[in-house]
């Protein structure tokens, strides 16, 4: 006879608790350490200095990883420079197959590249899994097809020619989407590239180095260095062509000055406090996803988050409603869980930032909403938060938190929805829900933001430019925009 | 059957519904302004909500529960032009018992069957705490006179049928006559008295979500007990995304009248999975209180074997073939 299957005594239990489900790590096989990826090969690091890395959720060291000073970058930045000519000089149809054999490689390891995401950067697997991992796949799938149709990409203006060696930083909060949107554009124009990961989440990284080997790309191709703040700034000064950087807009200012009158080209993608904008007659109960998405997705580690939500007056009390019941769903907790809905906050740092916003909004006289939830002891961890009874001038309206913090605001008219989304220096996204098509396009038009999305919100693709107004940023990503700053322009004599 | 002849030694089932007090909150001249005043309904959210409410994973404890959850909701359903007395009785015996192996396997809700049968229904179902639920109105296009789909209706309460699923008039729904729409539910609550009452939308044929969940509040406001997605009799039955849509609206009724309507799911549900999945549905959008048989029904047909299959699954630790489980 079989066993007895045990169940809750009586009908309904009083709740319905979705046992655990977490995907397995037994497809990682981590080493130790991991050195800097240059010219095709893991090298010691020059400086001799090695950092553990950790796993946001439980605080273990997962490994060490090198750190990467001034005379390791130079090396990086030579071996990019090596690399470029014979790059250069290969078929573009030969480059795009590279690329290709990337993406599928990156479809292949699918699931190794999300389980390490996750633990490397506490984000839940469900969003790895589904969005970090597959859109990292389709940006190289996409500029793969561009490596040979340059020519036709921007008519009338000559022949498109790489610009060289591009220097490129890149952030902790989706590491190895960025490091796709950062290297397919690049290698599709036929450019080298020296690649900064953030220093606490440099593990896919090195993992797409991997990829990379076994794609047969050519060494010096792409050079991966790992460290914080000073290798970037090494990167920075080093004799590269042309600098990308995502991440804050404090660095975001310093890369600028310090590359200003040197010749070396530039984008910036940068901070954001972006607005999204509720109107009385939007679908609401899709509108209250799209706020939580917007807010709640990446734990808010997102620079185009919606991070104010303005709900015109008729609808506010509903909206509200509606929002703090279904942050009472919300699942926060081990984020390797399938069903885990917000994982953990990247690093003690960000935790404390975090803190401190929030603590600010409370002093000021915002009215803060937290549902309950237990939290794991170990690792950093934020409750999603609303905050109402907010306005412009509160800290928590202005800085970006970088968090699980949403501030509400209301708005009576469409002008003044205008006004208030476009009262702050960033300018990166925003977010307009309404039923009525004209008043979307009479926003979109009005609204001083890179990305408007229309009752949708955090929406990517590879075909369609991203990017900021203000201390946003300047230049795009993705898309038929994305190859322009890794091009120059040769024109043709007639 | 209700709760006063519900008998544990026989079945597991829940007690059913108690006689329905559900009355009309709305009058005919107040349907327009319920459909225009009805939230509309992006579909790409909703959609995109659903499918990712899908990919919930349900293991272990929570999934036995589930999976009997999942049988405790059910409306097994025969509604064939073909169905005879030999048919009905021997699905009832399976209602009751669904695994004649598994005494502890609980029995089902109810059984969904047309008119004719009810009185053999109500004779094999005495007793053992499983309803009878006939279809009535006109079933499945609603489109006969008034007079006959009402009669209809109170024949079926005389015949001893404990709940009885109407189908929303189309016709007028679509045609934008509003308020003999909500009049015709009204008439047909009347007529139903206290006996339980679903009201069918057959979303497959409205076209959009707004209307979806225009219908949900129009049956809802004429005092419906439940609001049912599908007849089963048209190609496009009961996706995610329709109960989803139905969820919310029923979420927004409880807010407004602080009355909860019950929903039912019925045609294309086959597989245990996409069953868990309605109840992740249901779960996350109105909550646990939910998570009844007096406020959540799937009416199916070939569901019960494979939820069976999958029970046996998490018991043994393999799968049995169909020919383990009978097929009444």
């Amino acid at each position: 006879m079989t066993e007895a299957i045990e169940r809750p005594a009586g009908d309904a239990p009083p709740e319905w608790e979705y046992a655990s489900a977490p995907e397995s790590t037994d497809v990682m096989r981590l080493d130790d350490r991991y050195g800097l990826f240059i010219g095709g090969e893991f090298v010691e690091p020059k400086s001799g200095r090695w950092f553990p890395t950790i796993s946001p959720s439980t605080e273990e060291t997962l490994a060490e990883v090198a750190d990467a000073d001034a005379a390791d970058v130079a090396r990086a930045v030579d071996a990019a420079r090596d690399a470029a000519p014979a790059w250069q000089g290969l078929a573009p149809s030969e480059r795009a197959k590279h690329i290709f054999r990337i993406a599928r490689q990156v479809q292949e390891r699918a699931r190794e590249l999300a389980v390490l995401e996750t633990m490397n950067g506490g984000k839940p697997i469900k969003e790895s899994r589904d969005v970090d991992v597959p859109l990292a796949a389709a940006h190289f799938f996409y500029y793969a097809g561009w490596a040979d149709k340059l020519e036709y990409a921007f008519p009338g203006r000559g022949s498109p020619k790489p610009v060289g060696v591009a220097g490129q930083i890149i952030p902790w909060n989706f590491p190895l989407l960025m490091a796709a949107w950062k290297l397919a554009p690049a290698l599709a124009t036929g450019n080298t590239a020296v690649l900064k990961p953030a220093e606490t989440t440099p593990l896919t990284a090195l993992l797409l180095a991997q990829i990379m080997q076994e794609a047969e790309l050519p060494p010096g191709v792409v050079n991966i260095v790992t460290g914080a703040g000073e290798t970037g700034a090494a990167l920075v000064d080093s004799p590269v062509d042309k600098i990308a950087f995502t991440g804050s807009t404090a660095v975001g200012k310093a890369i600028r000055r310090a590359t200003a009158g040197s010749g070396t080209r530039l984008t910036l993608e940068l901070g954001g406090k972006a607005a999204n904008i509720v109107f009385e007659d939007a679908p609401l109960d899709q509108a209250v996803e799209g706020v939580i998405n917007g807010i709640f997705f990446n734990q808010g580690h997102v620079c185009c988050a919606g991070s104010r939500l303005l709900v015109q007056e008729p609808v506010f009390d509903v909206l509200l409603g509606k929002l703090k019941e279904r942050l009472q769903t919300l699942r926060v907790g081990d984020p390797l869980d399938k069903n885990t809905d917000i994982g953990a906050i990247n690093s003690k740092a960000q935790l404390e930032k975090i803190e401190e916003l929030v603590t600010s909004g409370v002093d000021e006289g915002a009215e803060i909403y937290q549902p309950e939830c237990d939290l794991p002891e170990r690792g950093f961890w934020f409750r999603p938060t609303l905050f109402t009874g907010v306005s412009q001038s509160h800290r928590i309206a202005r800085e970006e938190i970088f968090g699980p913090v949403l501030s509400i605001l209301t708005f009576r008219t469409p002008d003044e929805a205008i006004e208030k989304a476009n009262n702050t220096p960033y300018g990166l996204s925003a977010g307009i829900w309404t039923e009525k098509g004209s008043r979307i396009l009479h926003m979109a038009q009005r609204l001083r933001a890179g990305v408007v999305w229309a009752n949708t919100f955090n929406r990517f693709d590879p075909a369609s430019p991203f990017g900021g107004y203000k201390e946003s940023g300047f230049g795009r990503e993705g898309g038929l925009h994305g190859l322009e700053p890794y091009l120059t322009f040769e024109r043709v004599s007639s | 059957m209700h709760a006063g002849r519900y008998d544990a030694s026989v079945s597991r089932s829940a007690e059913i519904a108690p006689r329905s007090q559900a009355e009309p909150v709305a009058t005919a001249g107040e349907a327009a302004r319920i459909v225009a005043r009805t939230q509309a309904v992006d579909a790409v959210g909703l959609e995109g909500r659903a499918a990712a409410l899908a990919t919930r994973s349900i293991k272990r404890d929570t999934k036995v529960w589930g999976l009997e959850l999942v049988i405790r909701c059910m409306d097994l359903t025969t509604l064939e032009g073909s169905d005879t007395t030999g048919k009905i009785v021997a699905m009832c015996a399976k209602a009751v018992r669904p695994d004649p192996t598994r005494p502890d396997v609980p029995g089902v809700a109810a059984v969904c069957i047309y008119p004719q049968h009810v009185p053999v229904a109500v004779a094999q179902l005495r007793g053992t705490g499983v309803a009878v639920a006939s279809v009535a109105g006109g079933f499945p296009a609603g489109l006969g006179s008034l007079g006959s789909r009402l009669h209809e209706i109170r024949d079926v309460v005389e015949a001893g049928a404990d709940e009885i699923d109407i189908v929303l008039n189309r016709s007028l729904f679509l045609g934008g006559r509003y308020a003999e729409t909500l009049e015709e539910l009204v008439a047909a609550r009347e007529a139903a008295g206290p006996t339980h009452l679903k009201v069918i939308l057959e979303t497959g044929e409205l076209g959009s979500y707004d209307r979806v969940r225009q219908a949900s509040m129009l049956a809802m406001a004429a005092g419906a007990d439940f609001i049912k997605t599908s007849t089963g009799k048209i190609g496009v039955s009961a996706t995610l995304p329709v109960a989803l849509c139905m969820l919310e609206a029923v979420r927004d009724f409880r807010a407004q009248t602080g009355r909860l309507v019950g929903v039912k799911v019925a045609g294309g549900v086959r597989r245990a999975k996409q069953a868990l999945q309605h109840l992740v549905l249901v779960h996350e959008t109105v909550g646990v209180e939910y998570m009844t048989p007096d406020l959540f029904r799937i009416g199916a047909s070939s569901l019960l074997n494979d939820v069976l299959m999958q029970l046996e699954k998490e018991r043994t630790g393999h799968y049995s073939g169909p020919d383990y489980f009978t097929i009444d």
